[in-house]
């Protein structure tokens, strides 16, 4: 039973190494070697979030011969392991969701690198997710930030080439303010260690001490943290890239990398600067505002998009800025709210990409709406996929979107002293008003009866496309469900975190 | 057995059943449009005709008016809008950030935060635990290995990422070939083909740069340098070489094969041999590597190990950028 507390580290070896081996291995080879990897560390991480759950305690993993603040260590409770269990099973279904379009999409001699890729994304973010060491969470967001790059760029067109360097651009300054926030914090506390900087901040907030180098690298890292998971005013790379990358790229950029990040930003409120300052402080204002805003120009932008691709880009500036707006509340629920939103967002959004992609190839390989009437009457389970997921979006009860909203409204009213709650729920309303009305334009599109097919149309089984979103769907449905047991994880986890 | 109501049609449900079939009967009502005598329908007529005349000269001056409108004033009044608020962004940044700076611990006093107990178990015990006189190379390769784990697979997730970009052909696999040719003969046109001087020079130098960068990776724990310098000298009189001999004869010992070879075998065994060494400081097993004397060439553990793996894959990234950089391909 303690040998499980190896897994997260083998896990995350495993997967770099077979993704080295993956660079010199056709691409056939590559896939498996991709998939196995991935398939090890969904069952590697499902026995570690069993084995914290049963020991009730978060444990702390030495690497190397050397214990902290002098070494590297990484760190495990209840929130990791769920985590990462969630990311390598959003990981594993998004690859193979669309494998097929990705053999289209990308030529047969290039195609391992994508694996590459995937298999260095996959152990980045787990190790963003395990990490208890603020250089080793900087080091691999580089990582995350590269392979993010690739991603997209992997596609080989010149649209995908403008918006990877539009990503790399915004990315790497998100990376720069990330770094100078973790200089100054380094600066004023000596040491690299959640735990000792959290020490040394308590010791330093109550003596008064460098109270303005703490507030500014919080800004920064919120900032730098912000712009790479897409955050209103800075998602300008974000439309371009989710739109011309290949299918499983936009659900992985989507649904994981940018994910990862708040994940990390969230640890790092919790575990390096502590949440009580963190709620004390101005900064979550901002977070707050940014949300706010990002929740009605999103949805204002997705509706005016004639590409079903872009439009969902667009919701995904929305639903990030939920996100964000449950963080800018600054109580433990609006936590918990953003924590499970997170969850159904990624599944939700993995879910309309691939099915999109699904949606786009029986329509001759193109997503525009004219091209895609009644596109699910020849991919039904696409079609039905894109139903759930839109619905989900939008919020209707048995979809996780609905439990999301209202965590989100009962954190907001929990608090009524605070301006917050009154501007919170009147953007709810007229933020699922507007998701309404966008998404079901998508749908009465996709499901218009037309009597003339267009022209070179695919008609395929894709079986493996098929069990993604199938999985997918019943995942959003038992998300929607079982909300309790599953909120009541990350209120567990949230509490190890301290 | 019940008869039908005679008036039916006039009661609700059948006003309602009508409506629902779309059966409701026009009603016609009279209209005074209908008794019109043809002297007022072309008055009408004429009258309609100069409305929508001046209807269009108004529209046509409109859109003459602000057809251009956001080319030539809207587009522009945004961008100087823009600039200002961008330059105002980045002084209030800048300002915020040196204000910070005065906030912060003076730089040298012997009470600032960093010189902790973390600093001084490195400076104190580090030759003792990690059996390498570099402090330097102990820190990087045995404290914080996992660290250098990732950053070395920073290097190669670049190297993969500049492979994708700009490995000829991408997108378009049947016209490399020609692509090739086209690249190899471009390679040397600004630029003579065998510059005797460069030759010369370079056959003196380039062993003296291989064997510096060696002696830089393989004492690496005893004296400054390491794997990530030693390795970028290596890198760089690989680079060197090149230039001066071309392609052809630096594929002699240097091609695709060689630098994947490499810098996989590098990597791997990084994983590899810091694997066993994690795995067994975790578990509190007891570790068979043993540290050696400080002092001599073989000691310090897995560190002269790890120098020359990252050596190895710091020295074929460089080379494959300036390559794929070069001519698109190995």
């Amino acid at each position: 039973m303690d040998f499980i507390r190896n897994f997260p580290f083998f896990g995350i070896f495993f997967c770099m190494s077979s993704g080295v081996i993956n660079s010199i291995l056709p691409g056939k080879w590559a896939k498996r070697v991709s998939l196995t990897a991935i398939t090890a560390n969904l069952a590697a991480s499902v026995c570690v979030a069993y084995y914290t759950i049963k020991t009730n305690v978060s444990t702390v993993f030495i690497m190397g011969h050397h214990p902290a603040p002098w070494g590297n260590e990484i760190r495990f409770g209840i929130l990791e392991g769920c985590f990462a269990t969630f990311f390598c099973i959003i990981m594993l279904l998004s690859v193979l969701g669309g494998i097929k379009r990705l053999e289209e999409d990308i030529s047969e001699k290039r195609s391992n690198l994508f694996y590459v890729m995937v298999n260095l994304i996959l152990a980045a973010a787990l190790a963003l997710v395990y990490t208890n060491d603020l250089f080793t969470g900087y080091v691999f967001i580089e990582i995350m930030t590269i392979g993010a790059c690739g991603l997209i760029v992997i596609r080989g067109e010149g649209r995908s080439l403008v918006a990877s360097v539009k990503y790399m651009i915004m990315s790497l300054i998100g990376s720069g303010l990330i770094l100078i926030s973790l200089s100054i914090i380094y600066d004023i506390t000596g040491h690299l260690l959640m735990s000792n900087i959290q020490e040394t901040i308590h010791v330093m907030v109550e003596n008064g001490q460098y109270l303005n180098p703490l507030t500014t690298s919080i800004a920064l890292i919120s900032v730098g943290l912000a712009m790479k998971s897409a955050l209103f005013p800075f998602h300008s790379w974000l439309p371009d890239a989710y739109t011309y990358a290949t299918s499983t790229s936009s659900a992985i950029l989507s649904s994981l990398i940018s994910k990862a990040y708040i994940f990390l930003l969230i640890k790092i409120y919790y575990r390096v600067i502590g949440i009580d300052i963190i709620f004390s402080n101005k900064m979550i204002n901002l977070m707050f505002a940014f949300g706010i805003l990002g929740m009605i120009i999103g949805s204002l932008r997705a509706i005016y998009q004639d590409d079903l691709k872009r439009m969902i880009a667009y919701s995904s500036v929305a639903q990030i800025g939920y996100i964000y707006m449950g963080i800018g509340l600054g109580t433990h629920a609006g936590m918990m709210a953003a924590l499970f939103h997170i969850m159904s967002h990624s599944i939700s959004k993995a879910m309309l990409f691939i099915a999109a992609s699904g949606l786009s190839t029986v329509s001759g390989r193109s997503c525009k709406y004219t091209h895609l009437q009644g596109s699910a009457h020849r991919n039904k389970v696409a079609g039905i996929a894109f139903l759930v997921g839109a619905l989900s979006m939008i919020g209707l009860p048995l979809t996780g979107g609905f439990i999301s909203k209202v965590y989100f409204a009962q954190a907001a009213i929990n608090d009524p002293s605070s301006w917050k709650m009154i501007i919170t729920v009147i953007t709810l309303a007229i933020s699922t008003l507007l998701n309404a009305v966008y998404f079901m334009r998508a749908i009465i599109c996709i499901y218009q009866p037309v009597k003339k097919l267009p022209k070179n149309i695919v008609r395929r089984k894709d079986y493996r496309m098929t069990f993604a979103l199938l999985a997918f769907i019943v995942a959003n449905i038992v998300l929607g469900v079982k909300s309790d047991a599953i909120v009541q994880l990350i209120t567990f986890g949230l509490g190890m975190f301290n | 057995m019940s008869k039908p109501r005679e008036n039916y049609n006039e009661s609700v449900w059948g006003k309602f059943n009508r409506w629902l079939h779309g059966l409701s009967p026009i009603e016609y009502k009279s209209s005074r449009q209908w008794h019109y005598t043809d002297e007022e329908l072309r008055e009408k007529f004429e009258a309609d005709i100069a409305r929508a005349h001046a209807a269009q000269q108004k529209e046509k001056r409109l859109y003459a008016k602000y057809r251009y409108w956001p080319d030539k004033k809207g587009v522009p009044l945004y961008e100087k809008i823009y600039r200002v608020i961008a330059v105002l962004v980045c002084i209030a940044v800048i300002i915020s950030l040196l204000i910070m700076v005065a906030h912060l611990p003076i730089v040298g006093q012997y009470d600032n935060p960093v010189n902790n107990e973390v600093s001084q178990r490195y400076i104190e015990q580090g030759i003792q635990e990690t059996g390498a006189v570099n402090i330097v190379s102990g820190m990087i390769l045995d404290y914080r290995a996992f660290d250098t784990f990732g950053e070395s697979h920073v290097l190669f997730i670049a190297a993969s990422v500049v492979f994708i970009i700009l490995r000829l052909g991408i997108g378009k696999e049947k016209e490399i070939e020609e692509e090739k040719a086209r690249e190899a003969e471009n390679d040397r046109n600004f630029e003579p083909a065998n510059d005797s001087i460069l030759q010369m020079i370079t056959r003196i130098l380039v062993p003296i740069i291989f064997i510096f960068g060696v002696y830089v990776i393989l004492f690496g724990h005893l004296g400054p340098g390491g794997g990530f310098s030693g390795g970028a000298i290596i890198g760089a009189g690989l680079i060197l070489y090149l230039e001066a001999f071309g392609f052809e004869k630096i594929e002699k010992f240097f091609t695709l094969k060689t630098y994947r070879a490499i810098s996989i075998t590098g990597l791997l065994c990084y994983a590899i041999s810091k694997a066993y060494s994690f795995y067994t400081g975790a578990n509190g097993i007891h570790s068979i590597i043993p540290l050696g004397t400080p002092g001599h060439i073989l000691s310090s553990g897995l560190i002269l190990v790890l120098n020359i793996c990252v050596g190895a894959v710091v020295a074929c990234t460089m080379y494959g950028f300036y390559v794929l950089f070069r001519k698109g391909d190995f």
